[in-house]
């Protein structure tokens, strides 16, 4: 019996709410999303963490200009270090610029150590920023995190439709909670997820050509219209708070 | 791992099993511990006591031991084997203690001896197990 898996239900007791924020495929603006949602409920006064489980690909660090890649603080386990008020982990911390090659099982004991040594206490939100795909850590997270809500990304693409239906489905047989579907990136093609999941739909993100200039600049972020658009979803807004 | 995190996570599932099977008190605990997860056996026992203050009376007797199993891995590319006591000293003190935070941090900082892939296999030494708990109904 693996003790750490027994510890993380604890760790996590004091986290209001904790969303997966994932998406079928790369490049759709998953880190983005849960790097400007932090951002944003953090600025509403929100007590916020993310945790970025894209252990071979991790690019919050970079869209939210985070550059202290020192070890965090020790007291009971490890403590998030604090960024524009967000509680923040990313493997960056442990690996700064260095690859990390990670197969699929290396994966898995990195998320449950994470979990079983991070001290996150009290949050309203824990966003958490999963890789692409369906994959283990999809179903690490289902399996480590009971109380995990999927937050799903798409674009207009219908090569990304068609794997989020692929990804609703395995959802729905689990019984895992859906939080919501948001379009990113519509402009200047038609919005199509509303119409295909209407039960879910949260709201579009218009393509933001000056988006690429904000990163890194969490201020920048924090006004671009991305992070408008995020705040003004009031279905999503009546959710979340 | 954090010994303090690794000390909670045993008390916890030691209660957890209790609860299960109706145990009264527990003996004994023997906790199997990959050496890459670079546990302390000193710390550890310092944050078992610290963690023990708190706990109910079940385990007012309890004794915890830790076997340690040496970590090895086998290179997916080349088949080479070798042995984390090997290379150890060849990490500085950063990369040290990366892999006490997250083992797998290995597969960044160590590479085959022989071909230098990173791509090896951890075929023992990493992970944690509770091998036994011993207790009275």
């Amino acid at each position: 019996m693996d003790p750490r898996v027994n510890v993380i239900e604890d760790r996590l007791k004091e986290v209001k709410k904790i969303i997966a924020v994932a998406g079928g495929k790369g490049g759709i603006g998953k880190s983005t999303i849960a790097s400007v949602l932090a951002l944003i409920l953090a600025k509403a006064g929100h007590k916020v963490g993310l945790l970025d489980l894209d252990f071979t690909g991790a690019s919050t660090h970079t869209i939210l200009g985070f550059k202290d890649f020192s070890f965090p603080d020790e007291d009971k386990g490890i403590i998030p270090p604090k960024y524009h008020n967000i509680s923040y982990i990313t493997i960056e911390n442990f690996v700064e610029s260095h690859a990390a090659p990670l197969r699929g099982e290396d994966a898995t004991n990195a998320i449950l150590e994470l979990l079983a040594i991070t001290r996150w206490d009290e949050l309203d939100f824990l966003i958490i920023d999963m890789p692409p795909g369906i994959n283990d850590t999809t179903l690490d997270i289902i399996r480590f995190i009971k109380r995990i809500q999927f937050c799903i990304i798409t674009t207009p693409s219908k090569v990304t439709i068609d794997v989020v239906k692929r990804s609703l489905e395995l959802l729905k047989d689990l019984d895992i909670p859906l939080f919501g579907i948001i379009e990113n990136m519509t402009y200047p093609s038609e919005p199509v997820a509303e119409k295909i999941f209407p039960e879910h739909f949260i709201g579009t993100i218009p393509y933001d050509e000056t988006y690429e200039s904000a990163i890194g600049n969490p201020e920048r972020i924090k006004e671009s219209s991305i992070a408008n658009t995020l705040v003004n979803f009031t279905k999503f807004c009546e959710k979340m708070c | 791992m954090h010994e303090w995190a690794l000390a909670d996570a045993v008390v916890t599932t030691a209660k957890k099993v209790a609860k299960e099977e109706n145990l009264k008190e527990i003996t004994e605990i023997v906790v199997k511990i990959g050496e890459l997860q670079t546990i302390s056996r000193e710390i550890f026992d310092t944050a078992l006591q610290e963690v023990m203050k708190d706990q109910p009376d079940l385990l007012k007797n309890v004794t915890c031991t830790l076997k340690i199993e040496p970590a090895a891995f086998k290179c997916r590319n080349c088949q080479h084997q070798w042995l984390f006591a090997d290379v150890k000293a060849s990490l500085d003190d950063d990369e040290t203690e990366s892999i006490h935070f997250i083992p797998e941090t290995a597969h960044v900082f160590l590479k085959c001896p022989e071909c230098k892939s990173p791509d090896f296999e951890i075929i023992k030494g990493r992970g944690i197990w509770v091998d036994s708990i011993v207790g009275e109904k």
